[in-house]
């Protein structure tokens, strides 16, 4: 049996709770009461092809081709990609490499654009009325434009819109937890385009076909729930505004729906499996534009922050803008920050270069200085087991971490490594400072390099063989070949002195008969 | 003619005969434990090793005379599974097993004539290329066995690292004693 918290007094909905999880500072004071701005136009734009989970887009732009704002630049290549559109106008001026928006800086795929600075729009997509819509259209409209999860997962959100031909779904679940220190763009969007993102969501409802839709705000945001509140309903549909309890990490979408459902998804299934899609709520935006308006995914909102930054500032900017731009526009630093971050301070990801552009799925750009950055000094472990009490996936991150470092990854995966979400609770938690989580990314990555290792290993096996078996077939070919040429040899030596012993008697009867003739 | 035709005949039947009971008779076991490294290894027949393909190494590590490290395509899984199998005596105790970093063929599109030759020899087909066409390696099918090197004419292939990329990149592993003594010493 369950007992009910304390909690569920004062919010009749809150009847569950999530494992772990932590209560880091959240410094969202320091954008919370910035108006989005929008950012200038910048001197170029960049667009890695690979913005999303799944196969890489395809260019359809050469070099020195002219673009207009909106139009396709790079095509989905199969089923889990996503498209790409220009943020503007303007000519493309390489089609080549560039430093990825990553924490290892390696070139990828980049399309380059050169703005002319006219913004002209070309043609948009055409606009669907969501009300007399087929869902499959609907999704159909959200892949033209190149929407994938702009929470930071960058999932393409169509593939996810579709999934009710495969899945059971009852509810939709927007994800406005905005969990993460310092960021406030979700915020944001949620207090000033309410209206908006309502639409976004009741357009996605409509093409899940779910019966209930929740909007997931944290308790640290009174403002953004009173303005959800307010427009709460979309085409037919009324979402309950559920008000989750500020602790980090809520903004994960299986713990989200154990929060709001008490289901807890399996380790590595879907929570489409429960019924459940989650979507962001910048995600439901991007829909609202693409749907009513045919506007591809072209800009975003993104939190500028961290005490590095002089003056923090929540920004729409075009997709691709380089970093280094949008942190000129807002004033600089203040000093050399410690480290550069994409996204959030807990999960996002330190970046060498400045110059790499924002992507679909950056919702911050953090400049900590050393102040913030915690402590590098680290003690042993001495088993206190505050990484046990912060993992909000019920591991032992202690013990993974001693067996990663004794060399026994596979055993660290037999103790649920696979598991583990990286969100850092436990590298937060630990007051010896020892970098577990990043241990763990690091065992991650190692064993899924030893299983493609491996798995490369059996496809050249693969390809040895049918070198093999064809060199045998050809060598057998080649003999048949001889032994035929032989035979035919033979063949014809055999007529020809068939032909020669058939030519001979003639003329020995010839003779014979003259001899005849002669007497 | 019948009589040169039948003592050919009974001659070759009975030396075959002969040779047929010598080879039952002495008749060698091939141990299987050949067999079984020969499972293991990657089968290709590149030559890496040193040894006559993947069998002639399996044989000479049954024998002892080399070690379980020697396959370099197949990199620390093949050794740490030919370990396993292969006890001390094969040389399993030939020094801890190296991290190998994977490498492939690279060919420098400048040099490369076209000549079809390490085409020919490539074991796993991952050269592809026509006559008079520059050739290319085909990354995820390479083994870096180095064959294609030694066979180019014109020295265009090299063995190269291969390239990381997003999908293949993870962290660093991190080292927190290093951190604790370089903050100790910093303080």
């Amino acid at each position: 049996m369950r007992l009910p918290s304390i909690a569920t007094l004062f919010h009749p909905l809150q009847s569950f709770s999530i494992r772990g999880g932590i209560h880091p500072e959240t410094h969202k004071h320091l954008t919370s009461e910035c108006e989005i701005e929008t950012m200038p136009m910048p001197a170029l734009i960049r667009l890695p092809l690979q913005q999303h989970i799944g196969a890489e887009a395809e260019p359809i732009v050469k070099r020195d081709d002219l673009v207009l704002k909106g139009q396709l630049i790079a095509k989905a290549r199969g089923p889990l990609s996503a498209n790409i559109h220009a943020p503007t106008s303007g000519r493309v001026i390489a089609v080549g490499h560039f430093v990825a928006p990553h924490a290892s800086g390696l070139p990828v795929p980049t399309i380059t654009i050169r703005p002319d600075g006219e913004d002209k729009w070309g043609p948009h997509l055409p606009r669907l009325r969501p009300e007399n819509a087929a869902p499959e259209e609907i999704a159909a409209q959200v892949a033209a434009a190149g929407i994938v999860g702009m929470g930071g997962a960058t999932f393409p959100s169509a593939v996810k819109l579709n999934l009710r031909a495969k899945y059971d779904l009852t509810t939709l679940i927007i994800n406005g937890a905005e969990c993460e220190p310092y960021l406030t763009c979700d915020d944001r969007l949620m207090r000033e385009r309410a209206e908006e993102i309502a639409d976004g969501i009741g357009i996605m409802a409509r093409a899940l076909g779910v019966k209930q839709v929740f909007v997931a705000i944290e308790s640290n945001k009174p403002q953004a729930i009173e303005a959800m509140t307010r427009y709460n309903r979309a085409l037919g549909y009324t979402f309950k505004i559920h008000v989750v309890p500020t602790q980090y990490p809520m903004g994960s979408e299986k713990h989200l729906v154990k929060m709001i459902t008490g289901q807890e998804t399996p380790a590595r299934a879907l929570t489409a499996d429960l019924g459940v899609v989650v979507h962001n709520i910048a995600t439901a935006h991007a829909v609202h534009l693409a749907v009513r308006y045919g506007e591809p995914l072209i800009a975003r909102t993104v939190t500028v922050s961290g005490h590095g930054i002089r003056r923090p500032a929540n920004l729409r900017v075009l997709i691709g803008t380089p970093v280094s731009e949008i942190i000129a526009h807002c004033g600089g630093f203040t000093e050399e920050p410690d480290r550069l971050l994409l996204g959030g301070p807990m999960m996002g990801m330190p970046i060498q270069n400045p110059r790499v552009p924002v992507v679909k799925g950056t919702n911050g750009i953090l400049a900590l200085t050393a102040a913030e950055t915690p402590e590098a000094k680290t003690m042993p472990c001495i088993r206190c087991g505050r990484c046990v009490q912060g993992c909000p996936v019920g591991l032992t991150p202690f013990e993974l971490n001693a067996r990663i470092h004794a060399g026994d990854l596979e055993g660290a995966a037999k103790v649920g490594l696979m598991d583990c979400l990286a969100c850092g609770c436990c590298s937060y938690n630990c007051p010896a400072n020892l970098p577990l989580v990043q241990s763990f990314q690091f065992a991650k990555g190692k064993l899924s390099e030893r299983q493609s290792r491996k798995h490369q290993q059996e496809e050249t096996k693969r390809l040895a063989a049918a070198r093999k078996a064809r060199e045998e077939a050809i060598a057998e070919a080649k003999k048949q070949m001889m032994l035929k040429r032989k035979a035919e040899m033979a063949a014809k030596k055999k007529a020809e002195e068939a032909a020669a012993a058939a030519a001979m008697p003639p003329p020995a009867t010839a003779t014979a008969i003259q001899g005849e003739a002669t007497p | 003619m019948i009589a040169a035709a039948a003592s050919m005949s009974a001659l070759g039947l009975g030396l075959g005969y002969l040779l047929g009971a010598a080879a039952r008779k002495f008749h060698v076991e091939t141990p299987p434990i050949v067999e079984e490294i020969a499972k293991i290894l990657p089968g290709t027949n590149c030559g890496a090793c040193g040894f006559p393909g993947c069998n002639g190494l399996a044989e000479a590590m049954a024998e002892g005379n080399a070690p379980v490290t020697a396959c370099t395509p197949g990199g620390r899984d093949v050794a740490l599974a030919l370990a396993e199998i292969v006890t001390v005596e094969a040389g399993a105790d030939a020094g801890p097993i190296a991290e190998i970093e994977p490498m492939v063929a690279f060919v420098f599109e400048d040099h490369c004539t076209g000549c079809q030759k390490c085409f020919k020899r490539c074991p796993t087909d991952a050269i592809v290329g026509g006559a008079k066409q520059i050739h290319t390696v085909v990354m995820d099918a390479c083994i870096g066995c180095d064959a294609c090197i030694e066979v180019c004419p014109t020295e265009a292939i090299v063995s190269r690292v291969k390239p990381k990329t997003l999908k293949t990149w993870y962290w660093d592993k991190p080292q927190p004693g290093l951190v604790a003594a370089s903050a100790e010493t910093a303080a």
